[in-house]
C-alpha cells in the first residue's frame, strides 16, 4: 500500500468543479505532511484537456481515462474504471466530494477495495504515516465525530465548501497518464436526463447563499430574493414550507430533507429557523436573518441580523448592495 | 416479487444531543425513536410494489430490542415479517459491517428488489446502501424520486442529480434508495397495529448470520464526539430599513463576505 492520496476529478461543463479544486487544495497539504504523492483521476469524454488545470491545484499525477463510453456517468462504468485504478496502484487515501456522483460511487469503491469509508467530512488531517483523522457532522448538525480508519485504504467522501481551495499555480505540471478505461458490465441505462437550467449556481457549491420563507407570503414575491441573490451573485435556496405549498422547486431546498449547504454566507429572509432548516445551513460561515419577529429562533444562530419587515427590507439591501458594487 | 427493506430507528429529529462523559458517545436513553424518515419512504414503495406485483415485503434492521417497535410499525404499514439483527458486540459498528450484516441477512431471505432510504438521519453518511448493493453484487440507483414499474422484471427508476433528474432503466434484482418526493407514506390505521402484533419478527444473532465477532470489526472508529461550539450573540439591529446600510458595511469590512 502507498500513502498516496488519490482524488476523484469531476467536472461539468467542460470545467473542473470547484469541489475537485478544494479536494486537491486539501490533498497537497496533507501529502506535505506524510510525504505522499497526489493523484488526481480525471474521467468523462473529452476532458483531457484539464489535466494540466488539475496539476495547477497540486495534482502530481493525472490519470485520464477520457471515453465516449464515459459521456454519461453510470454506477457501474465508473466504478470499475475508478476502483480498478485505485487497486492496481494501491492507493492510501481516496477523496471524493459530496456530490451526486460522489455519494453514489463511494460506496460500492469502498466495498471493491474492502476499505472503510465516511462521508460528509468537514475537517481532516494525517500523521506522518498518511493516517487520517475527519470530522463530520452528525444528527443534523447537532453534534460532530472525530473518526479514525483502522487501516488503509482510506475512503473520504468531503463536504463542498469545507476547504478553501488556493490560487492556481499555472507553472506546476503534472505527469500525465492516459489509461483505456474498463467498464466492464454496465447495468443501467440512463433512457432521460433533465436539468432545470444550465447556467444556475448550484445550491452546495455557492459561495453565498439567499434563501426565502413563508414571510414572503406568495410565490410572486420570491423576485425579492431572486433580486438580492443576483445583486450578490448568489444563489438561492428556500425553506421547506414554501416548496410544499408549491411557490418553487424542491431542488431549492435547504434543511434535512434538503440540500444540505455551507457556504460562506447564508441570508435568511422571512424564515423562522426550525431545527430542521438549520440542520441544512448551520455549518455556514456567516448567518444574516431578516425577520419581523424578535424571538425567531433563526436569531440564535445568526451572526448579524435585522430585525424588520422582508418587504422593506430586501429592495433596500438590493439597492444597497448595487450601490456599493458600482464604488 | 421479494421485496427487502433496510430501515433503521433512529432518534426524532428535534432530539437532543447530549455527549456521554467518556466523551465518545451520546446519551441514548432519553431519545425519543422513531423510523428514519427517508425509511419511511422506502417501507411505503415496498408494500406498494407488493401490492402492484404480488409477493412478500420484509423489513430488515440491525439495531436492539427497542427496534421492535420501529419494526412492529413497518409491519402496520403492510410489511409481511420482520428481522432484527443484533448482538452487544455492535454497539459502535460502521457503515461498512452495518453493510455486511445486511447484506448476510438479505441474502439468506432472497430479494428482487432492496430498498433503503437515502440517508440515515443520524448518521447522514448515505454509504449504506451503495454498500449492500455492491456486496450483494446488484446495480443501484441513488436518490430515487419516482419508480416506474414496466413489469416484474424491470424498472424506470427517476434518480435526482444536480439541478434535475435522470430517468434509468435498470432489471432486477436491484437496490433503490428512497429520496424525498418518492411518495406519501400511509396513515397506520388501529386494526393495522393490531394485525402487525401476529406477523414474524425473527431475532438474528452473530452466529445466526455465519459471523464471528472478528468478522464486524469496524474500518472506522469515533474517537470523539462535541458540540457544535456555543454562537456568540450576534449583532442584531431594530430600526428597519435605516440598518441596511450599516448591515452591508460590517458584511463587507468585519465579516469580509461580500
Ligand atoms: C421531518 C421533517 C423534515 C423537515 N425538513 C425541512 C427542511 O429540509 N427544510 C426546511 O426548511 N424545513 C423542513 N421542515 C419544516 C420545518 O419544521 C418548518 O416548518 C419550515 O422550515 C418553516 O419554513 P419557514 O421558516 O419558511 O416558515 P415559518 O415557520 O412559517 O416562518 C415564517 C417566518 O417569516 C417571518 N415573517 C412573516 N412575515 C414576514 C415579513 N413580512 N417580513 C419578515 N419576516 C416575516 C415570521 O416571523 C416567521 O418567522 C421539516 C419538518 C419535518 C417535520
Ligand atoms: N442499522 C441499520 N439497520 C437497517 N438499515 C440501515 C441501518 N443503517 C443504515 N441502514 C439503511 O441504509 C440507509 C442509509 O444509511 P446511512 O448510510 O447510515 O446514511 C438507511 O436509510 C437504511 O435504509
Amino acid at each position: 500500500m502507498s500513502k498516496d492520496i488519490w482524488v476523484l476529478a469531476e467536472t461539468k461543463d467542460g470545467k473542473v468543479r470547484k469541489i475537485t479544486h478544494e479536494l486537491l487544495t486539501k490533498a497537497s497539504e496533507l501529502a506535505a505532511k506524510s510525504g505522499a504523492g497526489v493523484s488526481a483521476i480525471l474521467i468523462g469524454h473529452n476532458v483531457a484537456s484539464l489535466a494540466q488545470d488539475l496539476a495547477h491545484y497540486g495534482a502530481n499525477k493525472v490519470y485520464v481515462a477520457d471515453h465516449e463510453s464515459l459521456n454519461t456517468y453510470t454506477t457501474d462504468g465508473y466504478t470499475n474504471v475508478i476502483a480498478g485504478l485505485l487497486k492496481e496502484n494501491q492507493a492510501g487515501t481516496f477523496l471524493t466530494g459530496t456530490t451526486a456522483n460522489g455519494k453514489d460511487l463511494t460506496p460500492r469503491v469502498a466495498v471493491r477495495l474492502e476499505a472503510g469509508a465516511i462521508s460528509d467530512a468537514t475537517e481532516l488531517d494525517c500523521d506522518a504515516e498518511g493516517k487520517m483523522t475527519a470530522v463530520r457532522p452528525i444528527y443534523a448538525g447537532k453534534a460532530f465525530e472525530k473518526v479514525t480508519f483502522s487501516g488503509f485504504p482510506q475512503i473520504i467522501e468531503v463536504r463542498s465548501n469545507s476547504f478553501i481551495a488556493k490560487d492556481a499555480d499555472e507553472s506546476k505540471t503534472a505527469e500525465i497518464i492516459n489509461v483505456t478505461p474498463n467498464l466492464g458490465e454496465v447495468r443501467t441505462k440512463v433512457t432521460a436526463t433533465k436539468v432545470s437550467s444550465g447556467d444556475k449556481i448550484e445550491l452546495t457549491e455557492a459561495d453565498i447563499i439567499v434563501s426565502g420563507g413563508r414571510g414572503l407570503k406568495g410565490p410572486e414575491n420570491l423576485y425579492l430574493v431572486s433580486d438580492l441573490a443576483k445583486a450578490m451573485g448568489a444563489a438561492q435556496g428556500a425553506s421547506r414550507a414554501i416548496v410544499d405549498a408549491g411557490w418553487i422547486d424542491y431542488d431549492y431546498q435547504v434543511g434535512q430533507t434538503g440540500k444540505v449547504v455551507s457556504p460562506n454566507l447564508y441570508l435568511a429572509c422571512g424564515i423562522s429557523g426550525a431545527i430542521q432548516h438549520l440542520a441544512g445551513m448551520s455549518s455556514s460561515k456567516i448567518i444574516v436573518a431578516i425577520n419581523k419577529d424578535a424571538d425567531a429562533p433563526i436569531f440564535k444562530v445568526a451572526d448579524y441580523g435585522i430585525v424588520g419587515d422582508v418587504f422593506q427590507i430586501l429592495p433596500a439591501l438590493t439597492a444597497e448592495v448595487n450601490k456599493t458594487k458600482a464604488h | 416479487m421479494n421485496i427487502v427493506v433496510c430501515l433503521k430507528q433512529t432518534p426524532d429529529t428535534e432530539a437532543k444531543i447530549v455527549v456521554q462523559a467518556n466523551g465518545k458517545d451520546v446519551e441514548k436513553d432519553k431519545f425519543k425513536y422513531i423510523m428514519s424518515s427517508y425509511d419511511e419512504l422506502a417501507v411505503e414503495e415496498g408494500i406498494k410494489l407488493k401490492e402492484k406485483f404480488g409477493g412478500t415485503v420484509t423489513v430488515v434492521t440491525v439495531g436492539t430490542t427497542k427496534t421492535h417497535e420501529t419494526l412492529r410499525s413497518a409491519l402496520a404499514m403492510g410489511a409481511d415479517s420482520a428481522i432484527q439483527i443484533w448482538d452487544d458486540s455492535l454497539e459502535n459498528i460502521d457503515s461498512y459491517v452495518t453493510a455486511k450484516l445486511l447484506a448476510k441477512a438479505i441474502k439468506n431471505q432472497g430479494f428482487d428488489i432492496v430498498l433503503c432510504g437515502q440517508k440515515a438521519i443520524d448518521t447522514g453518511a448515505s454509504l449504506v446502501g451503495g454498500m449492500v448493493a455492491e456486496m450483494l453484487s446488484i446495480p443501484q440507483v441513488y436518490l430515487v424520486t419516482k419508480l416506474e414499474a414496466v413489469d416484474e422484471t424491470k424498472l424506470l427508476a427517476h434518480r435526482q442529480i444536480e439541478g434535475g433528474e435522470e430517468v434509468i432503466e435498470v432489471s432486477l434484482p436491484v437496490l433503490i434508495t428512497a429520496q424525498r418526493g418518492l411518495n406519501t407514506p400511509r396513515y397506520i390505521k388501529l386494526p393495522d397495529i393490531m394485525k402487525a402484533k401476529k406477523k414474524e419478527l425473527k431475532t438474528l444473532g452473530l452466529s445466526d448470520l455465519g459471523f464471528s465477532v472478528a468478522d464486524v470489526a469496524s474500518k472506522v472508529n469515533v474517537v470523539e464526539i462535541t458540540l457544535p461550539p456555543a454562537k456568540k450573540a450576534g449583532k442584531i439591529f431594530t430600526n428597519g430599513e435605516s440598518d441596511v446600510a450599516e448591515l452591508v458595511k460590517l458584511l463587507r469590512e468585519e465579516a469580509k463576505v461580500i
